[in-house]
């Protein structure tokens, strides 16, 4: 599965009212590209913070539903986020990382990913759900699982290498946080 | 000398509502207040970037984010501030506490105790030093330039002030 292709298929498993984060690098990208929206939030710098965010978000918006996207790069970087997210188990928090062990946005350099199952971190400290997911299909399922369900730990296999025509971010950092705050402001109840 | 209870009542007061980060002895007996405290409960993470990131949700979620730490982690906290809080305009308190001061503390302490003012200098945060007979003063100058520079600002704790 193409890393592109994942995120085409986490946005299907969505209605539009969940609130997204994702990693710097290619998956901000590829998510603007698949589907730019206010409910964006696009971190396009501290790396390894998204899920932080997201655990942010989850617990001061307990109403609303929490989507992290981020790579195997930012996980890794950031492990002590697991076990932060695991003790406060927020219900609407999913975590969807995208495994294609490697830094694909700095050239492919490899990460420490292949030898290990980050899921079982996830399920160790404390995630309602953890799982591990090959297909299109399976990541569209096990999303709409987890909804409200978390916090849930997915962690998809992707290939290597980005599809062509993927677009920049064309929205300012601040433009980014605007919009954003307005439509997490705005949410229906 | 103000009591933690006083000094968390002043953070209350200015309008925080969301509190995490990483435990300092100096901040210790703040903690300890706001670890029972509803209307501010302090959510512990496990390095001072991961509490950066915290309270940027918690700011997307229209709270107003108080972040405590030792001045050793505001080396890891740097990059936060550059690329995510300062970036984006995201206001922050960050109460930092000041091991080092005056060169008298354990080495370890020392280098970033020299460095921590300029390294806020540099990076474009500004700061108030709460000193005995300013705390709430101090608080209120912090609030004000982080609401009209609309990015993080620092308060600086010393060992004695609050406990």
């Amino acid at each position: 599965m193409k890393r592109y292709d994942a995120i085409r298929a986490v946005v299907r498993a969505l209605d539009g009212n969940e609130l997204l984060i994702s990693s710097n690098g290619m998956i901000s990208r590829e998510l603007f590209t698949a589907r730019d929206a206010p409910q964006n939030f696009y971190m396009i710098g501290s790396m390894g913070l998204a899920s932080s965010i997201g655990l942010g978000l989850a617990i001061s918006l307990p109403k609303a539903q929490i989507i992290v996207i981020e790579g195997d790069g930012n996980v890794l970087m950031n492990m002590g986020s697991i076990a932060t997210i695991g003790h406060f188990a927020p219900g609407n928090l999913v975590q969807v990382v995208l495994d294609n062990e490697c830094h694909d946005s700095t050239g492919g350099q490899p990460t420490v990913s292949s030898t290990m199952r980050l899921e079982e971190v996830a399920r160790a400290s404390g995630y309602r759900l953890a799982a591990r997911v090959t297909t299109e299909a399976e990541v569209e399922n096990v999303v709409r699982q987890s909804l409200r369900e978390g916090p849930a730990f997915i962690l998809v296999k992707v290939e290597k290498g980005s599809v062509k025509g993927i677009a920049r971010v064309s929205h300012s950092p601040e433009q980014i946080k605007s919009r954003f705050q307005q439509a997490a402001r705005t949410l229906p109840v | 000398m103000v009591s933690a209870r006083q000094f968390c009542d002043v953070l209350k007061k200015h309008g925080f509502n969301f509190c995490t980060g990483v435990p300092c002895t100096i901040l210790k007996d703040i903690i300890i207040c706001l670890s029972s405290d509803t209307d501010l409960p302090y959510m512990p993470a496990t390095r001072e970037d991961e509490a950066m990131g915290i309270a940027t949700g918690a700011c997307l979620a229209g709270k107003q984010p108080v972040v405590m730490m030792q001045n050793s982690g505001l080396g890891s906290s740097i990059n936060p501030l550059a690329s995510l809080d300062i970036l984006y305009r995201i206001p922050m308190l960050l109460l930092v506490s000041w091991r080092g001061y005056q060169g008298k503390d354990a080495p370890e302490h020392l280098i970033i105790g020299e460095a921590m003012l300029k390294l806020l200098d540099a990076i474009g945060v500004p700061y108030q030093i709460i000193s005995e007979d300013n705390p709430e003063a101090a608080i209120s100058a912090s609030v004000r330039a982080m609401r009209e520079r609309g990015t993080p600002a620092a308060a600086i704790l010393r060992s004695g002030i609050v406990q």
